[in-house]
């Protein structure tokens, strides 16, 4: 891929917005990131001392990487959207974690934190993605769904697959600092896409503001509606703003693949199916997203991406790829196999409840995802899934015939350069 | 004082006005009901000298769009400087909740308790407890929805410097939420003095829940009839309280600690936002004027259902909450009776009409008892 910076200039644009606002966002992409011109200095009343928060109690990403010194480094910095520290760390000051859930306590609230913010982001960055360092790595994009092999899982074990990512408009801000006129635009330009997708894809938009009632009960029914977010984790961070103006939700006619718009992310983009047939549901997740990437560049759009961190997304855990591929699987004798959280770790997976994150397996069916994000390309990860989930069905099979298993070795997490 | 650069209100300049204006066909609150579009776009460049803007304003009311019966306000200032800045928002809804207040009326502050008549003999068989709260913010510092942890830490310092130089039936002590012990909190608990992180979307959405708990804390006097908040949804609120019906007292309480705390933040010069026209400066315009509530916990089963209830309430200038507050309902029969006037009288005028209503109640309440009927005692409008 051409330089991120390179291809802001080089694209055709919708003028209407980015016309006026191009030439300070542009003129800051140019420059190395030491010289980043982060905009003029907030106005700030008191000392980096009596500002800095009180992080005693606390345990996410944030509170572990923000030192006295880096504050005061960057409190008086803002982007150019006007995007400061103290709002990025909101989210992690108001939410001092668990001790043994560790969040992350920070986002971005446009493509241009993670550079203006890099001192902060970076140490986050490395310790949430297992030491990968952006200062000095690369991140690997592959959606090349025919390299996949054996991703067909055995039906009586796996009883749905599905594969999600994010999707980042470049040249608007995230969701925790767009205003009402940066989402709606999202809103525009991504339904504009997707009205041009055909055949399997062909679908339909369902505005949270406008859906009917029967809409809404046939979205709730096939588990689509997404609801205003709840979790403090989320409302701190200023994402449920103006709820519900400029939200809605796109599906193909065939209910397999699945838009999100302006929740946590400007998109999240999901595909899935019943049943084992992975390669089929990641084959469907890379041909949406080349195809919507190809309608918005047809507009003079592009998601935000670049070498160092991959897709850009609101939340650092979701750089990288943002992909977690996934299956419900039912591993009733596994699961209560004592080895099974180091097999689990091993194979560089982890497991959820079936109601998602924060919830608990039902029944001995688990969900079963990758665990890493950035340093290894979406083929790779779905593959670790795929290599992954059939080691456990093996595993499963075994202790059904009274067989013992083997713990494996551990997988290698990414190549270092 | 120069203007703050506010970038991120810079930014959104560049996108037009109908691109920005909120949604607000679902709405019911005041900011809904005033806001058009030629306000706003009159409005959406300025910002104050802290740099508060009108969006900062509304977020709360756009994010809580309100209930068929409630009528909330839907908007909060920032500084005092909002209330000059963003006028031709704030005074039309400043006029719609407090009774046709107009921009060139004076308001009245009237802090002298010997003022007030009467108020020592409510009956102590119908009046369960008395109290009245206000808020104060302190000149200098922005509001809570905008403060950062170094002023809303600045102003729990000079307030637990100025209570501790209180004395005699005014003597006490501050807790700092994130300091107390676990026998300290079990006690305020138990008191019921202890405040909560703000749960209420109508708060956490004006962003007063920030920074949780940092520089919140609670002080109290030794004999737990005088109480201030500090840092909660005001700089300062301050509540004196006793059981029985005595409001005579408490309001004496109320006035006396409340200008010995004033005389201490004047000499630090910080002293209260104040100005003739909306009285004292609070972060909610429903609190402008003399932020007073002055109520009682009150048993009125037999008033309370009958026909002209609403009415005689109304009639009186009073209103009633349940016993747990705004928004709760009544338990066996006992109301919170308060003054439902901010703006445009004085405090003693709005603790009068509360120990006259409620007397005049009571009175109503014993002749139900009897079986007599209380048509000759409906108030006149007051």
């Amino acid at each position: 891929m051409a330089s991120s910076f390179s291809r802001v200039l080089s694209s055709k644009r919708n003028l209407g917005i980015l016309s006026v606002v191009g030439g300070s966002v542009t003129a800051g992409f140019l420059l190395h990131r030491e010289h980043l011109s982060a905009g003029p200095s907030v106005r700030r009343l008191y000392p980096a001392s009596a500002e800095y928060p009180d992080l005693r109690k606390h345990n996410n990403c944030m509170a572990s990487n923000l030192t006295p010194t880096i504050y005061s480094k960057l409190c008086a910095k803002v982007t150019p959207n006007g995007y400061t520290l103290d709002m990025a760390i909101q989210t992690g000051v108001d939410n001092p974690g668990h001790p043994f859930i560790k969040t992350v306590g920070m986002v971005a609230g446009d493509e241009e934190s993670y550079e203006v913010f890099a001192d902060l982001l970076d140490p986050i960055i490395k310790e949430r993605h297992n030491g990968y360092d952006p200062t000095t790595m690369k991140h690997p994009t592959d959606l090349d769904a025919s390299k996949i092999h054996s991703g067909q899982f055995d039906a009586k074990y796996v009883l749905s697959s599905r594969v999600r990512t994010g999707r980042s408009i470049r040249g608007l801000s995230l969701p925790p600092a767009c205003t009402r006129a940066e989402r709606r635009e999202v809103e525009r330009v991504v339904v504009d896409a997707l009205a041009g997708l055909k055949d399997d894809l062909n679908g339909k938009y369902y505005s949270l503001t406008q859906m009917t009632d029967e809409e809404q009960q046939q979205l709730i029914d096939d588990h689509f509606l997404f609801d205003k977010p709840v979790s403090p984790l989320l409302t701190c961070a200023g994402m449920a703003r103006d709820w519900p103006d400029a939200r809605g939700i796109w599906h193909n006619n065939e209910k397999t693949f699945l838009i999100w718009i302006n929740e946590e992310d400007h998109t999240r983009v999901i595909s899935m199916e019943k049943g084992g047939n992975m390669k089929r549901v990641f084959e469907r997740f890379c041909k949406g997203l080349k195809e919507v990437e190809r309608l918005i560049q047809e507009k003079g759009w592009e998601f935000m991406w670049n070498e160092r961190l991959g897709y850009i997304l609101t939340c650092p855990s979701n750089l990288g790829t943002g992909l977690r591929a996934g299956v419900h699987v039912k591993l009733p004798r596994l699961s209560k196999d004592p080895r099974f959280n180091k097999i689990l770790d091993n194979l560089r997976l982890q497991k959820r409840g079936t109601g998602g994150v924060d919830t608990a397996a039902v029944g001995g069916t688990f969900d079963i995802s990758n665990l890493d994000r950035l340093g290894q390309s979406e083929v790779q990860l779905v593959q670790t899934v795929v290599d992954g989930v059939n080691y456990l069905i093996e595993c499963e099979k075994k202790l059904e015939k009274g067989q013992d298993i083997k713990v494996p070795p551990p997988l290698k997490q990414f190549n270092k350069q | 004082i120069p203007m703050a650069k506010n970038c991120h209100n810079d930014y959104k300049m560049k996108f037009s006005l109908d691109e920005e204006f909120p949604d607000l066909s679902l709405h019911n609150n005041h900011m809904a009901k005033v806001l058009t579009k030629e306000i706003y776009g009159k409005l959406r460049a300025k910002s104050t000298p802290s740099g508060f803007t009108v969006d900062d304003v509304i977020q709360t009311g756009v994010d809580n769009p309100g209930h068929p019966f409630i009528m909330t306000v839907g908007c909060v200032a920032g500084d005092e400087e909002s209330y000059e800045a963003f006028k031709d928002l704030l005074d039309p809804i400043i006029s719609d909740r407090h009774g046709g207040y107009k921009p060139t009326d004076k308001h009245k502050t009237d802090l002298n308790f010997e003022n007030l008549k009467g108020g020592d003999d409510l009956d102590p068989n119908y009046v369960l407890s008395s109290r009245v709260r206000t808020g104060r913010s302190i000149k200098g510092f922005t509001l809570p929805p905008h403060n950062s942890r170094g002023e809303r830490r600045a102003i729990q310092d000079l307030s637990i410097e100025a209570l501790a130089s209180l004395d005699g039936e005014f003597k006490g002590k501050y807790y700092p939420l994130d300091g107390m012990t676990d026998a300290e909190q079990e006690q305020l608990i138990a008191d019921h003095f202890l405040f909560d992180k703000p749960v209420s979307p109508l708060l956490t959405c004006a962003g007063m829940a920030r920074d949780w708990p940092d520089a919140r804390g609670i002080w109290h006097n030794e004999n737990k009839t005088f109480l201030v908040w500090v840092n909660e949804e005001d700089h300062l609120r301050v509540i004196s309280m006793q059981k029985g019906g005595n409001m005579k007292e408490v309001f004496r309480r109320f006035c006396v600690g409340l200008q010995k705390i004033e005389e201490i933040f004047k000499k630090h010069n910080h002293g209260f936002m104040w100005n003739e026209h909306l009285g004292y400066i609070l972060t909610c315009p429903s609190n402008l004027g003399t932020g007073l509530r002055g109520g009682v916990h009150v048993k009125l089963p037999k008033l309370s259902t009958h026909a002209k209830f609403e009415e005689i309430l109304t009639r009186l200038r009073l209103q009633k909450r349940g016993t747990g507050g705004v928004d709760t309902a009544s338990v066996g029969g006992v109301f919170d009776i308060s003054n439902a006037d901010r703006l445009g009288s004085s405090e003693v005028d709005q603790v009068q009409l509360v120990v006259d209503g409620v007397k005049l109640m009571v009175e109503m309440e014993k002749k139900l008892e009897k079986g007599e009927s209380i048509d000759g005692m409906i108030p006149a409008q007051k």
